[in-house]
């Protein structure tokens, strides 16, 4: 008997092709819809948590000024080196205390040259920011020390000034001097911000602040802290230990500031949540949307339904012959465009996710939810219809206008 | 059973009555109908508009449940069986012809004949002759892939009369057969139906309004205000 019904149901949906077609492509919208956003979301949040890891966790930057554009950042005075001792010293959550200057300049290497930023600092640099070496070596503590003209280059500047060549061992010209390149960084890519991270170059603190600042002052102070002290903790030291240092009275404000990158890659990833939720939810609308859709459909062709119901009735078919053949017939519409629909979202979330260079996270909850939920809807206004009809006395069902 | 000296008739109605709506806007479609139809007769039923002859054939070929009185078929009790074993005795004893022909459109005349037999859970082999024979015999040879809409109105009513001798039913119900044809094709569907009841001795219950068409039968049963009026036999029948 339920080869025969399989078969009636089979010769249903054959014989309303069209009607079949809408159903399944309305199922097919909603579920490719819900699937693709929702991995699209979950590829840019893992792709920004990426980025914000590749920063350096746990780390506190702390610069001269206040965080307020235009104010109070001109008359905030420099950090010194001293600073960088003093934290390390007094604060004892602290790993790491990098203390960093930077210059824009444009290197030259060769026929290429190339406008970039030059980082001078210690080797904690290294270590607080989470670089790994590609090549070479990290400068040493007497190089440091003498104020050498050495530096690590990231990958940017490599591709721009080297091409293919090693550029380990090679020389890059910055502005009157020459510089020997005795590392090349792993690549990181872009930040969070967007900016590229491997366009840098970094040098000993005190080769910068002979050759290209002219003085010993210190712009920004990055500090690593211990994984198992709270960061918000640490800053707070700071933010007293500074105060005390930079001798402010009780009313005056911080002439300096302490950025968490954990707290903006919070606020990131908490930024991209909601987006995703966003879009999950436009997508959910056009879940509902061919939801209705299937459901218009399927109320459309109750009238023309109602009366095959009633022949089939009348020529002897039991009502729950009747019932199991429109299961079936929804349940193989549904089914069907709900795994086309998982197909479509699967390719076309691949290419999207390649396009926008987000990792592609196949997700089998979302991907399962929107399933059941397109096959609920095409079962429940497929199915229930029909079993009013094949209640209805057959005489009833054959004479519904 | 047969206690009586005359045998059991196949159908025997007894006082059946059929309202529709409740209280004072109640409208009595029967008011105690009485009929006996015995094997092998060819019944025709005639009346004017809402004298009840459609609704007696629903009730007859249990498409429609009395509100009250006594049906019974073959000595059996049919209203007290239930939803399903009236489908059952639908699917093995009673063939249906309407008047809308009733088959399922964008289908072929094939696949409308053998479906009583699939509901029979018959095998595709059996299925398909059984089928193709029905067809044969109202006449259709050469048009089993054709689907009623590429049908005229008369070769419709054929595939209908197919597909309810298609499971040799022991009664048909015919409603109205020729009601949407034109004449010449009605008189070919009439002796197809007279042919069916004379060589294969199968019983048939027809609802007209047309003289000439109950003149095929051999009896006349005439409703009037959802009461038998007259029953009376055709002297000038094709038989």
């Amino acid at each position: 008997m339920i080869w025969n019904t399989l078969l009636l149901a089979l010769r249903a949906i054959r014989r309303n092709l069209l009607r079949s077609f809408l159903t399944i492509l309305g199922i097919v919208i909603g579920v490719a819809a819900v699937i693709t956003m929702v991995t699209l979301g979950d590829g840019a949040t893992k792709a920004v948590s990426d980025q914000i890891a590749s920063l350096g966790t746990n780390l506190l930057t702390v610069r001269p000024g206040q965080r307020l554009a235009g104010f109070g950042f001109l008359g905030a005075p420099a950090f010194k080196l001293d600073d960088a001792d003093a934290l390390r010293a007094q604060i004892s959550g602290i790993r790491v205390v990098a203390p960093t200057v930077n210059r824009s300049v444009t290197v030259v290497s060769g026929a290429n040259n190339w406008a970039t930023s030059i980082t001078g600092s210690s080797l904690d640099y290294f270590s607080a920011g989470n670089w790994k070496l590609a090549g070479g070596r990290y400068f040493n503590e007497s190089e440091e020390h003498a104020g050498k003209a050495v530096c690590v280059i990231g990958d940017t500047i490599r591709r721009e000034l080297f091409g293919s060549q090693n550029p380990v061992g090679g020389e890059i010209r910055v502005k009157q001097f020459s510089c020997e390149v005795i590392g090349l960084l792993a690549a990181k890519g872009q930040s969070a911000m967007g900016t590229d991270q491997d366009d840098t170059i970094v040098m000993p603190l005190r080769t910068v602040q002979r050759r290209l600042t002219g003085n010993t002052d210190v712009r920004a102070l990055m500090v690593s802290v211990r994984d198992e002290v709270s960061t918000d903790k640490v800053k707070k030291q700071i933010e007293q230990l500074m105060r005390e240092r930079r001798r402010l009275t009780e009313s005056e404000d911080n002439n300096f500031t302490v950025f968490d990158t954990r707290q903006i890659a919070e606020t990131l990833t908490g930024t991209i949540k909601v987006m995703t939720m966003l879009l999950g939810a436009v997508a959910a609308v056009s879940l509902l949307v061919g939801g209705i859709g299937i459901m218009n459909i399927m109320l459309v062709s109750v009238t023309e339904r109602t009366r095959e119901i009633g022949i089939r009735l009348a020529i002897g078919a039991l009502e729950r012959e009747v019932l199991l053949q429109f299961l079936i017939e929804s349940v193989v519409l549904s089914a069907f465009g709900g795994l086309v629909g998982i197909t479509v979202a699967v390719a076309a979330s691949a290419g999207l996710a390649y396009l926008m260079q987000v990792p592609f996270l196949f997700n089998p909850g979302i991907n399962l939810l929107a399933f059941l939920f397109a096959a609920a809807i095409g079962v429940i206004f497929g199915f229930f219809p029909a079993r009013r009809a094949a209640h209805l006395n057959p005489i009833d069902a054959l004479r519904h206008e | 059973m047969n206690e009586s000296a005359q045998p059991e008739p196949l159908i025997r109605l007894a006082a059946i009555t059929k309202s529709y709506g409740q209280g004072a806007a109640a409208f009595q479609a029967l008011r105690g109908v009485d009929l006996e139809i015995a094997a092998g007769e060819f019944v025709a039923i005639m009346g004017p508009s809402g004298s009840g002859k459609s609704t007696v054939m629903n009730i007859l070929g249990c498409l429609d449940t009395p509100t009250a009185g006594s049906y019974r078929y073959d000595g059996v009790q049919v209203e007290k069986l239930s939803r399903n074993q009236r489908a059952l005795l639908r699917r093995n004893y009673l063939g249906f012809v309407f008047q809308g022909f009733n088959l399922l459109a964008r289908t072929t005349a094939l696949e409308n004949v053998e479906l009583p037999l699939l509901y029979r859970g018959e095998p595709a082999a059996a299925r398909h002759a059984a089928s193709r024979e029905a067809l044969r015999a109202v006449g259709l040879k050469g048009w089993e892939h054709h689907t009623p809409g590429e049908l005229s109105g008369g070769q419709q009513q054929r595939v209908a009369i197919a597909r309810a001798i298609v499971t040799h039913p022991t009664v048909l119900l015919a409603d109205e057969p020729t009601g949407n044809l034109d004449t010449r094709t009605s008189h070919e569907i009439m002796e197809l139906i007279t042919r069916l009841n004379r060589d294969r001795g199968i019983t048939v219950l027809m609802v007209t309004h047309e003289h000439d068409i109950a003149a095929c039968a051999q009896r006349t049963v005439h409703f009037k205000d959802g009461r038998v009026e007259r029953d009376t036999a055709n002297a000038g029948s094709a038989r």
